[in-house]
C-alpha cells in the first residue's frame, strides 16, 4: 500500500514553500522517521520525515513551489516489508553503502564544490552518482569564487556584465526578510532615538561572576541576558512601547516575550525568549543559546519565531559602531546594540577613558512619542550603567 | 525412442551452456544440458583456453630456464624438453577442469545428454548418442552451440600438416618450422607456445598490423617483443597456397615463400549450428551465419534463445558465461544483466596483451574527445624486481567526465590487471577514481593507479 507525503501544516500564516532539496533519491527504501526532504518557507526551512517505511516514489522534483498538504512523493510500504522480510542484513548492508558508496573522485568533487551527491540523478550503475555527473552539476552551479584565482586584469573596455556577475535565485527566507524591512518602512513612521552606556558596569560584574555563574549554570554569562533585562526593565516603565497598532486599533501587550536577532548562513532569523520578565538571567542565557543553535542547524520551528512583543538586535559583534535597526513589525521598538569601545569621556569633570556602546532605538512614530521613547532608552542605558537597578527595582 | 520432458535444454556444454544450465538449475529449472563431446566444457576446456594455458605456462618455465634464469643467478646444465610429458600435464589439466563440471551437473541435478542434437520441432529435439536416439522436449531451449575454425578453401584442414588450433595444442613433435596464419590471439598464443619449445615460428597476417583490435603503440611494442623472442612476423601478406612444404603469400605483388613442417591457420572462427536443423525449429540466420537474436538472446522463435560464440558479439568464453547466466534468468522470469561494452579480452602471450572498451585509436577515429594516461611499467618497483619491465598501461577516458572509457594493457599479467579496470568502468568510474583508490604495494597494478593519474597528468612515478 502506498501512503502519501505531503507537505506539513506549518502555522497560521504560511501556505506554501519550496522543496529546496531531496534528502533520498527517488525509487530509495526510506525508514520511518528518515528525513526525505528539506522545505524551505518564508520564514524557516525544515525538515519533512517519512511516516512510514517503504519505497519512496517522487511527485516533484527539488526546488519546486509546494503547497501545504501538497503531495510531493508516494510510499510504497509494501516495498519495506519486502525488503524487510527476504534480507533484513542486506537492506541495512545497502544503506550504509549509500553514504559511503560515492566514489573518491565524486566524495572529492563534492568536498570541493559543495554539490551535494545525493541530491543529482547518477548515471552510473543501479543510479550512482559518477564524476561526470558531479561535473555537469559543479558547471550548473555558479562557480565559488576561489581564493587562489589569480586577479583578472584590470578591464579596459567594457565587458559583458554576465562574465564578472553571477545570477542566484533568493531564497524564501531571503525574499521574506526583504519584503517585510521594505514594508515595515512603508507602513510605519519610524524614527531612530540615540543613546551611549558605559559598560563598565557589566563588565566588572560580568569578570567578578563568569565562574560561578558557568560552574552553577552551565552556560557563560553574556552581555544579552543584562540587555534582555534592561528592556523588560524600560518595557514595565514605559507600557507604550509594549503594543502595536492593529488597523485602528492599539494592542497592548501584558507579556515580555523578547526577540533576540541571529545571524545565520542563510540569513537573519528572530528566534523569540518567552516570558523573559519571569526568566532568570541563566535562564535567559540558556535560552538564548539553545534558539542560536537550533537556528544556524536550520531546526529552528516556525512557533519559535512568533509572537515577540520587541526586538534586541547586534550589530556589535561585527564591530558595528552605530547603525539604525529597522523595527520587527508589527512590533513598535527595536533596540541596537553596538560593539564597545574604550572611549574617552567626561565624568565628574575629569576625563577617563570608559568601554562606550552606542545604543539604538528605532520605534514607530505612529504609537510612540520621543517623550515615551527617549524615557525607554534612558532607563536602558541606566539599568545598563547600574544593574543593581534591576535588582531594586528602580 | 524414448521421451523426456524439461524446463530448459542447453545445447552445448561450453561456458555458454554450462552456466546457463548450472544457473537455471540454482534457480529450481528442470535442466537438461546436451553435449556431443564425452566431456563438458566445449572448445574452451577441452581444446581451447585452458589446454593453451597449461602449454604456455610450462613452456614459460622452459623460457625462464634457457633465457632468463642465469641472470638471476640460477644455472641449469642444459634444459631439456620431455614434449610426452608435458602434454600429458595439459591432458591431466583438461580432465581436471572437464571433471569439476560433471561433479557440479550431478551436484546441481542438471541431466547431462550426451550426443548431437538436431531439432525435430520448436521445442523438440532428436538427440542421436551411443545409446540410440532421444527424444526430449522442453519448454524453453538455449542453441549454445560454440563455434568452430575457419576453413581456407584453398588448403583445408588435414589434421597433420595444415592444422587448426584443436590439433596445435597436441603436436607429438615439435615442428621444426611451423608457419602460423592469422595474428590473432590463438595464432600468437600457439606460435609462442612452440617457438619457446624450439619451432623456427613465422606468423603471416593478411592486415598490416598483428591483433589488429588494439591500439598501434601496444601493437608495434608487443611486435618488438615477440619478434625479440625469436618470433618472426610477417603482415600485410596474404597467404595463397601450400605446396611441397612450402606456403606462399603475396605482398604488394611480391611473392613470399615460407617453408613449413607444419601450417597453424587461426584466421578466426566461425558460428557452429552443423546438424541442428534449425529450419525445422524456424530459427532464422543472419548474413554471417550467425544465429539472428534479439537484444534479450532471444532467436525469432519465442522459446529458442542462443548464447556466446553463435550469436553476434566477440567469441569469447566469459561472454558466453554472461549470456548463459543471463538467458537462464530471464526465463526463470529474473532480471538478467549483461554489458556488452565492457567485455575484456586478453591475449595470453608473454607478455600479455588485455583490452576493455575502447581503445584511444579508435576513440579519436570516432571523433571522440578523450584523455589517455600512460605509465610504463619500467617505472613500477614490483615489475623492475620481478624482471616484468616490458609493456605499459593505458587508460582512455573523457576529455569532459573522465569518465574511464577504454584500458589497454601490454606487460607480464595484464589479464589479471585488466580486470579493476573492467570494475571501476562497470560503476560508471572516472580516471581519477583509478587514481583515487588504494593499490597495494609493492604491485605490478600499481601502474594502473598511476595510469589513471596520468590522466590528468598527475601520475607520481611518472613524467
Amino acid at each position: 500500500m502506498a501512503i502519501k507525503v505531503k507537505i506539513p501544516p506549518m502555522g497560521e500564516s504560511i501556505t506554501s514553500g519550496v522543496l529546496s532539496k531531496w534528502h533520498v533519491a527517488d525509487g530509495a527504501v526510506v525508514k520511518k522517521d528518515q528525513p526525505l526532504f528539506e522545505l524551505e518557507t518564508d520564514k524557516i526551512t525544515s525538515e519533512g520525515t517519512a511516516e512510514a517505511a517503504g519505497r519512496i516514489t517522487f511527485k516533484v522534483a527539488a526546488g519546486a513551489d509546494v503547497k501545504i498538504g501538497q503531495v510531493v512523493a508516494t510510499i510504497d510500504e509494501s516495498a519495506a516489508a519486502a525488503v524487510g522480510a527476504a534480507a533484513p542484513s542486506v537492506a541495512s548492508a545497502q544503506e550504509g553503502a549509500q553514504s559511503a558508496g560515492q566514489s573518491p573522485a565524486v566524495r572529492r568533487l563534492a568536498a570541493e564544490t559543495g554539490v551535494d551527491p545525493d541530491s543529482l540523478a547518477g548515471t552510473g550503475k543501479a543510479g550512482r552518482v559518477t564524476k561526470g555527473d558531479m561535473l555537469a552539476a559543479t558547471e550548473a552551479k555558479p562557480a565559488a569564487p576561489s581564493p587562489a584565482a589569480p586577479a583578472p586584469a584590470a578591464a579596459t573596455t567594457p565587458r559583458a556584465p554576465g562574465e564578472r556577475q553571477t545570477r542566484t535565485k533568493m531564497t524564501r527566507l531571503r525574499q521574506t526578510i526583504a519584503s517585510r524591512l521594505v514594508s515595515a518602512q512603508h507602513e510605519a513612521a519610524m524614527l531612530t532615538t540615540f543613546n551611549e552606556a558605559d559598560m563598565s558596569g557589566i563588565m566588572e560584574l560580568r569578570k567578578k561572576y563568569q565562574d560561578d555563574f558557568v560552574k552553577r549554570h552551565g552556560v557563560k554569562l553574556g552581555f544579552m541576558s543584562f540587555f534582555v533585562k534592561a528592556v523588560v526593565n524600560a518595557l514595565r516603565e514605559v507600557p507604550g512601547i509594549n503594543a502595536q497598532i492593529d488597523g485602528d486599533h492599539i494592542i497592548s501587550n501584558h507579556y515580555y516575550d523578547i526577540g533576540v536577532a541571529v545571524s545565520t548562513d542563510k540569513g537573519l532569523m528572530v528566534p523569540v525568549i518567552r516570558d523573559c520578565d519571569k526568566k532568570s538571567m541563566a535562564e535567559i542565557e540558556k535560552d538564548i543559546a539553545d534558539a542560536a543553535k537550533r537556528a544556524r542547524d536550520g531546526k529552528i520551528a516556525l512557533a519559535d519565531l512568533e509572537g515577540g512583543v520587541f526586538t534586541i538586535t547586534n550589530g556589535g559583534i561585527f564591530g558595528s559602531l552605530l547603525a539604525t535597526p529597522i523595527i520587527n513589525a508589527p512590533q513598535s521598538a527595536i533596540l541596537g546594540m553596538h560593539t564597545i569601545k574604550d572611549r574617552p569621556v567626561a565624568l565628574h569633570g575629569q576625563v577617563v577613558i570608559r568601554p562606550m556602546m552606542y545604543l539604538a532605538l528605532s520605534y514607530d512614530h505612529r504609537l510612540v512619542d520621543g517623550k515615551e521613547s527617549v524615557t525607554f532608552l534612558m532607563a536602558v542605558k541606566n539599568a545598563l550603567e547600574d544593574p543593581a537597578r534591576l535588582v531594586v527595582g528602580v | 525412442m524414448s521421451s523426456q520432458s524439461f524446463d530448459l535444454i542447453v545445447i552445448g556444454a561450453g561456458p555458454g551452456g554450462y552456466v546457463c544450465a548450472f544457473r537455471a538449475a540454482q534457480l529450481g529449472l528442470k535442466v537438461a544440458l546436451l553435449e556431443k563431446r564425452a566431456t563438458l566444457g566445449g572448445t574452451c576446456l577441452n581444446v581451447g583456453c585452458i589446454p593453451s594455458k597449461a602449454l604456455l605456462h610450462s613452456s614459460e618455465h622452459v623460457a625462464f630456464a634457457r633465457t632468463h634464469a642465469a641472470a638471476h643467478g640460477i644455472r641449469f646444465g642444459s634444459v631439456e624438453i620431455d614434449l610426452a610429458t608435458m602434454l600429458k600435464r595439459k591432458d591431466e589439466v583438461v580432465a581436471k577442469n572437464t571433471g569439476g563440471l560433471t561433479l557440479l551437473a550431478k551436484g546441481r541435478k542438471v541431466t547431462v545428454v550426451t550426443g548431437e542434437a538436431a531439432f525435430t520441432s520448436p521445442s523438440t529435439l532428436a538427440v542421436k548418442g551411443g545409446q540410440g536416439t532421444t527424444e526430449l522436449t522442453a519448454k524453453n531451449i538455449v542453441i549454445a552451440t560454440g563455434s568452430a575454425p575457419v576453413e581456407l578453401p584453398f588448403m583445408k584442414f588435414d589434421g597433420s600438416t595444415i592444422v587448426s588450433s584443436d590439433h596445435a595444442i597436441a603436436f607429438p613433435t615439435v615442428p621444426k618450422k611451423l608457419v602460423v596464419v592469422g595474428g590473432g590471439a590463438i595464432g600468437l598464443e600457439l606460435g609462442s607456445v612452440w617457438s619457446r619449445l624450439g619451432s623456427e615460428v613465422t606468423v603471416v597476417e593478411f592486415l598490416p598490423k598483428i591483433i589488429a583490435t588494439y591500439d598501434d603503440d601496444i601493437v608495434r611494442n608487443f611486435t618488438r617483443l615477440l619478434q625479440k623472442q625469436g618470433l618472426k612476423i610477417e603482415v600485410g601478406a596474404k597467404v595463397t597456397g601450400f605446396a611441397r612444404g612450402v606456403l606462399t603469400a603475396e605482398r604488394d605483388g611480391t611473392v613470399l615463400e615460407f617453408s613449413a613442417d607444419k601450417v597453424l591457420v587461426s584466421v578466426g572462427r566461425r558460428p557452429y549450428t552443423d546438424g541442428l536443423a534449425l529450419d525445422r525449429a524456424g530459427v532464422q540466420l543472419d548474413d554471417k551465419k550467425r544465429v539472428k537474436v534479439d537484444d534479450h538472446l532471444r532467436t525469432t522463435v519465442k522459446n529458442i534463445w542462443a548464447i556466446g560464440d553463435v550469436v553476434a558479439g566477440p567469441m569469447l568464453a566469459h561472454k558466453a558465461e554472461e549470456d548463459g547466466a543471463a538467458v537462464a534468468e530471464w526465463i526463470a522470469g529474473k532480471a538478467g544483466h549483461i554489458n556488452w561494452d565492457l567485455v575484456p579480452a586478453i591475449v595470453y602471450t608473454h607478455p600479455e596483451v588485455a583490452s576493455v572498451g575502447l581503445g584511444e585509436d579508435a576513440a579519436k577515429a570516432a571523433g571522440r574527445a578523450v584523455n589517455v594516461g600512460k605509465f610504463n611499467f619500467a617505472a613500477n618497483g614490483r615489475a623492475i624486481a620481478a624482471d616484468a619491465t616490458d609493456g605499459f598501461v593505458k587508460i582512455i577516458a573523457d576529455a569532459k567526465t573522465d569518465r574511464i572509457l577504454g584500458a589497454q594493457i601490454l606487460g607480464a599479467n595484464a589479464g589479471e590487471l585488466i580486470s579493476e579496470v573492467v570494475t571501476h568502468m562497470e560503476y560508471g568510474g572516472s580516471a581519477e577514481d583509478l587514481g583515487r583508490t588504494i593499490h597495494a604495494h609493492p604491485t605490478m597494478s600499481e601502474a594502473i593507479k598511476e595510469a589513471g593519474l596520468a590522466v590528468s597528468k598527475s601520475a607520481i612515478h611518472g613524467m
